[in-house]
């Protein structure tokens, strides 16, 4: 039966692409990504994993080799963080247009400057739309988990896409805390041996990467805007065979709460996991209020969303990034145009928390709520186009 | 739940003080999150770790404020440092006494003192008193076993440096019981 067991987040992490029967790794160590691909390094060095763990020496050729690897066939495994992530981003689109259903883990991590090695979500923010299937975990057992559901959905024939698992530097990398790891025999099946569509082979020439003309390219982005767009009952089913096995069920968009609430937090990855805490908080003091966890990033959740945030009249949106001189935080934008043309939107509220590590706490989410209800009072439509929450005023 | 704060500098074990006792509060069937905060980043520059334990699932994952007790790996932090800050009343901390390091009283606060890196210099050969502070703050608060400890210590390092931890658990333990029990 499976085992729950006390350990660090990165280690699970190792222990599911072991797991996963991955055959090849290809990484370059940075904080706070680092214990993953140690542990993997390990695991290859004394053979617990049947694959090749290949040192490089840039994230560059860190993405390079996946892509490689994964073109002849391997199923294949990276991780980075922030300046790696930046560094490896020349060839996150290429990957996904390649239809290479690679797992990368982005342990998310603030890009500098100032050089900041902690946690918001500014590096994944910057490849939004390489067309790679993104979602966001929020605790130990959902980045184990993740893993397999992370291949089982790429390397179906009708999506064959990349897929990025984003986890919040340190505060789940560096974490220990309960992760039931699977047994062989639970495992069994989810994730049937990858038997590739296309590969790069001497004896069945065929070309990966060609150069599209202007008459061409326009046709490419949108076959790959729409199978991406068309993965989502693939991600779904991945996650129900997932949920019948292991009685853990995902969903793009997870609620608490949401059905009566009058204010709805908004919240992607750990943040969650305290914001939930602070919104059982409020409605034991009798405040409607609710949780809305967006889980899948891309292709975005629009129908599911919309209908979870409807009834609400206000929705407070938290973003781990700037998206500096634009309309709001990258999450609170997209969700404004998802809601746009709804009869009766709720008013988005756009607040930028948590950056480059600084802590939230449940009490920063009580002040949220209370300042939006006491602003919307005044406005009930517009909200704010965004606000740094918490941050000192210089004088 | 209760939630500890350890103080001390990187590379003094206070990431290895919150794994081992999360894992010896594992090991006794609760819930227990540990992870670390770094400052600077850097070996000597001061961090803390944080450990919350409960009967339940634990999902808060913000810093620890207001922490039922402390362990102070390296007292020369509280210099510069109010180590007591946000405690809550009632709560304990368990203070590597050094030489010079004057401990002040703190009102509605058990302090514990330990000569944990003197004691620690003749199990390890220098002076290392996070697992020794471990030991004393098992037998103080009783939030988790004695037993656990030594078995947690077991599943994380070798045969060798695990003997040793152990050794320095159970003087940790002694000292505190001979010292303050009643």
């Amino acid at each position: 039966m499976a085992k729950r067991i006390g350990m660090e987040v990165s280690i699970a992490a190792a222990e599911a692409v072991k797991q996963a029967d991955v055959d090849v790794v290809a990484a370059y160590p940075i904080t706070p990504q680092t214990h993953i691909v140690e542990k993997l390094s390990e695991f290859a060095a004394d053979g617990q994993l049947d694959g090749e763990y290949v040192t490089v020496e840039s994230e560059h050729s860190a993405m390079s080799v996946c892509i490689g690897s994964q073109a002849s066939g391997a199923r294949t495994f990276t991780s980075t963080s922030s300046q790696g992530l930046a560094l490896m981003s020349e060839l996150v689109p290429i990957v996904s247009a390649l239809r290479l259903p690679l797992v990368m883990l982005l342990v998310n991590r603030s890009l500098s400057g100032p050089l900041s090695i902690w946690n918001d979500h500014s590096d994944v923010m910057s490849i939004r739309d390489s067309g790679c299937i993104q979602l966001f975990v929020k605790n130990g057992q959902e980045v184990y988990d993740h893993v397999f559901i992370g291949y089982r959905i790429a390397e179906k024939e009708n999506v064959l896409l990349p897929v990025i698992i984003n986890m919040d530097g340190f505060i789940l990398s560096h974490t220990f805390e309960p992760v039931e790891i699977m047994t062989p025999d639970e495992l069994k099946g989810y994730l049937p041996p990858y038997q590739p569509k296309y590969t790069l082979h001497p004896d069945h020439p065929l070309t990966m990467g060609a150069y599209a003309t202007p008459a061409l390219y326009t046709e490419a982005k949108k076959a790959h805007d729409e199978v991406l767009k068309a993965s989502y009952p693939s991600i779904l089913e991945a996650w129900n065979s997932w949920g019948k096995r292991t009685g853990r069920h995902y969903r793009p968009v997870e609620e608490l709460f949401c059905q009566d609430a009058d204010t709805i937090i908004v919240s992607m990855g750990s943040l969650s996991e305290t914001a939930a805490e602070a919104v059982k908080l409020m409605r034991d003091q009798g405040e409607k209020v609710g949780l809305l966890e967006l889980r899948l990033w891309r292709p975005f959740p629009f129908e599911e969303f919309s209908r979870a945030a409807a009834g609400a009249q206000r929705l407070i949106v938290m973003d781990r990034a700037v998206s500096s001189g634009g309309p709001g935080g990258p999450v609170a934008s997209e969700i404004r145009s998802a809601l746009y043309g709804i009869n009766n939107p709720p008013r988005v509220d756009s607040y930028i928390i948590g950056l480059g590590g600084r802590n939230v706490t449940i009490q920063d989410f009580v002040e949220m709520v209370e300042k939006t209800e006491a602003e919307s009072a005044l406005s009930p439509v517009t909200g704010s186009t965004y606000e740094i929450f918490g941050a000192r005023e210089h004088h | 739940m209760k939630e500890i704060s350890i103080h001390a500098r990187a590379g003094q074990g206070a990431i290895t003080v919150a794994a081992l006792l999360g894992t010896a509060v594992f090991l006794e069937g609760r819930y227990a999150l540990a992870f670390p905060h770094f400052g600077a980043a850097r070996m000597g520059a001061p961090m803390n770790s944080f450990v919350r334990i409960s009967d339940r699932p634990i999902r808060i994952r913000s810093q620890v404020y207001e922490p039922d007790y402390i362990l102070v790996v390296d007292a020369t932090l509280m210099r510069g440092f109010d180590v007591f800050h946000g405690m809550k009343k009632g709560g304990a901390a368990y203070i590597n006494q050094q030489e010079h390091e004057a401990v002040p009283s703190q009102e509605g606060i058990q302090i514990y003192t330990i000569p944990a890196d003197e004691l620690s210099r003749k199990i390890f050969g220098r002076p290392m008193g996070n697992t020794m502070l471990l030991g004393a703050y098992s037998a103080g608060s009783g939030e988790v076993s004695l037993e656990s400890l030594e078995k947690a210590v077991e599943e994380k390092f070798p045969e060798k440096i695990a003997r040793l931890n152990q050794e320095a658990f159970r003087e940790g333990y002694q000292y505190f019981q001979e010292k303050y029990a009643r």
